[in-house]
């Protein structure tokens, strides 16, 4: 998994900024990328491109139970949030999602926005190609990574509810 | 070792004798409550996976709350693609408008919520109902149809914070500004994936419909979960309002805690959050003179009848001040009902304010008071995030409802006359 990171080093980016609740008459990933983290960075649907990554601080996502921030992120390009911490029910929603949410406070601390990085789940590190460097991050649980590799929760649900 | 109230619920949720917290397990939901802005989400996934359908009706109770009487076309049309999926799935509790309010509010109100029991929603603030010894829990969309196609959900059994809070609350202190000291103590990721469970004297004297206060914020701390265990008050509230039958748990003597915080809260004073975390509680009496444009006062966390007592209290026979927007919301329709049956509609609208039907409204910046850049609202709401309430560019202060009421009458934040009078 390869990309540029977007770095909003700040702790506590909550569900408001991420995707503000003017927009959840809609429900659509389309038309919610539109105004992806619109009240942090009016400029950020603009500058990413598929495959990005944003690397955060501490608490991300926290606030809202509001799926739609995973989803407005996702449609937006971002392919896995990289942060200090998240906050529970992002947490959740990004795992029932497939989406990726990396534990990783060294990154925090030496990414900049514009690094190329490569995220390797198996070896649980992230490269940083720009600086030469690589950052461990906390394991992904094995039950995430269940749900991320057949392709979300719901995928699993189906399996239950046919046996 | 013994076990939590939490750990209780869970295992008997899971056919177990015991849970121990970091586990995962699968556990029965018995109330899956739906509102307006999540679930349209949920009913995409269950149709998009092979034409999913709501296992056990019977469990759902559907509350549109957040943008109704609905504020666009949009919104509308989300509402009714749930009348019509409720329809097609036999779910017979769907609170339309007339009976409406905001669900955390109207559920336990409506006998739906019970002590023993799990309890979830696609919503945050779903940590309220542990205020009557359930286990309830905030979750996502993909949940939410997960739950409704299966019955049950996954979850990590949390670890528990026990919050001892002692002490007498001063007159004109309340339990929002208790959970605000709270969450200004332990920051908002203080209770990061743990369920916090609150004992002490002073809870046991708060009311059912203040407890449900200190529940509905622990989400502002990051908790899965806030919980109390249940007693003769609790009882008393379910008993009136549901005959289906429940369990009651209460926390062993010996269970383990991740930490117990001790809170003596004699001296504490009437706080107000500033922008733009919760966690920024102030003492009214220390924040100098900010002038506001707006004060709302209702949601989820503060919009029920004995709130609205204690903002009436503080209006009778005065004026909302030159300049400044006061918007009541009682949060279910019997709430208002009652409201007006007191005469505390009267009070408010003669005092200037205005009363507004039951919504979620402008507490999540939907409709009902959204504010303009560069304006200031007092509010007895749970957020202060930037944008919470509109404009990126105003600023949210959060209270009480008797701060609320007060510096609307003041025209800028001020303490209350039950303070005061102290």
């Amino acid at each position: 998994m390869k990309g540029k990171a977007h770095c909003y080093p700040r702790d506590h980016i909550n569900t408001d900024e991420i995707i503000p609740a003017r927009y959840l008459n809609m429900d659509q990933e389309k038309e919610l990328a539109a105004h992806a983290m619109e009240d942090i960075d009016t400029t950020f649907v603009k500058k990413v491109r598929e495959g990005d990554f944003i690397v955060a601080g501490e608490d991300f996502g926290c606030g809202s139970s509001r799926e739609h921030a995973v989803w407005a992120l996702r449609g937006a390009g971002i392919r896995a949030v990289i942060a200090g911490s998240f906050a529970r029910i992002f947490y959740r929603n990004c795992i029932n999602n497939g989406f990726l949410a990396i534990e990783c406070p060294e990154a925090i601390q030496k990414v900049h926005t514009g690094d190329r990085l490569t995220i390797d789940l198996k070896s649980g590190k992230i490269l940083n190609e720009t600086k030469q460097e690589s950052y461990t991050f906390a394991p992904v649980p094995d039950f995430a990574l269940q749900i991320l590799e057949s392709g979300g929760l719901m995928k699993t649900i189906v399996q239950k509810v046919k046996s | 070792m013994g076990s939590t109230i939490t750990e209780k619920i869970l295992a008997a949720h899971c056919g177990r004798e015991i849970v121990r917290p970091g586990e995962l397990i699968n556990a029965e939901i018995d109330v899956i409550m739906c509102h307006d802005v999540t679930t349209t989400p949920a009913i995409d996934l269950l149709k998009a996976h092979g034409n999913l359908h709501v296992a056990y009706p019977e469990r759902v109770v559907i509350m549109p709350d957040h943008f109704v009487p609905n504020k666009d076309i949009k919104s509308a049309e989300m509402v009714a693609k749930i009348r019509r999926w409720a329809k097609e799935e036999k779910i017979e509790k769907f609170y339309e408008i007339g009976r409406h309010g905001v669900c955390h509010a109207l559920l336990p109100e409506q006998g739906h919520v019970r002590p023993g029991t799990t309890i979830i929603c696609a919503d945050s603030h779903t940590s309220t109902h542990g205020a009557l010894g359930a286990f309830a829990t905030g979750i996502g969309s993909t949940d939410l149809a997960a739950a409704l196609a299966t019955g049950e959900l996954w979850f990590k059994v949390p670890e528990t914070i026990l919050f001892k809070i002692q002490g007498t609350l001063r007159k004109g202190v309340f339990a929002k500004d208790v959970i605000l000291e709270i969450i200004r103590r332990i920051g908002v990721d203080g209770a990061l994936y743990k369920a916090m469970e609150f004992t002490g004297n002073v809870v046991d004297e708060l009311s059912v419909e203040s407890r449900m206060t200190l529940c509905n914020m622990a989400i502002e701390a990051g908790a899965k979960s806030g919980i109390i265990n249940p007693d003769e008050k609790t009882l008393d509230y379910v008993q009136v309002r549901s005959n289906e039958s429940f369990d009651v748990y209460t926390s062993d003597p010996d269970a383990e805690y991740s930490d117990v915080i001790d809170i003596d809260v004699s001296d504490l004073e009437p706080l107000v959050a500033l922008p733009h975390l919760p966690s920024n509680g102030k003492p009214v009496s220390e924040i100098g003179d900010i002038p506001i444009d707006q004060a709302w006062l209702g949601s989820c966390t503060n919009g029920r009848i004995e709130d609205l007592r204690k903002a009436a209290a503080e209006m009778k026979g005065k004026k909302v001040a030159e300049g400044v927007r006061m918007i009541v919301v009682p949060a279910t329709s019997d709430i208002w009902k009652q409201a007006n049956r007191e005469g505390l509609l009267d009070i408010f609208m003669e005092a200037g304010a205005t009363v507004s039907t039951p919504t979620c409204g402008a507490c999540l910046g939907g409709h009902m008071g959204i504010l303009a850049a560069g304006e200031r609202c007092i509010s007895s709401t749970n957020r202060n995030f930037v944008g919470r309430m509109g404009s990126p560019e105003s600023e949210v202060y959060l209270a009480s409802p008797a701060t609320v009421a007060a510096s609307a009458i003041a025209g800028k934040i001020v303490n209350s006359n039950a303070y005061k009078q102290d």
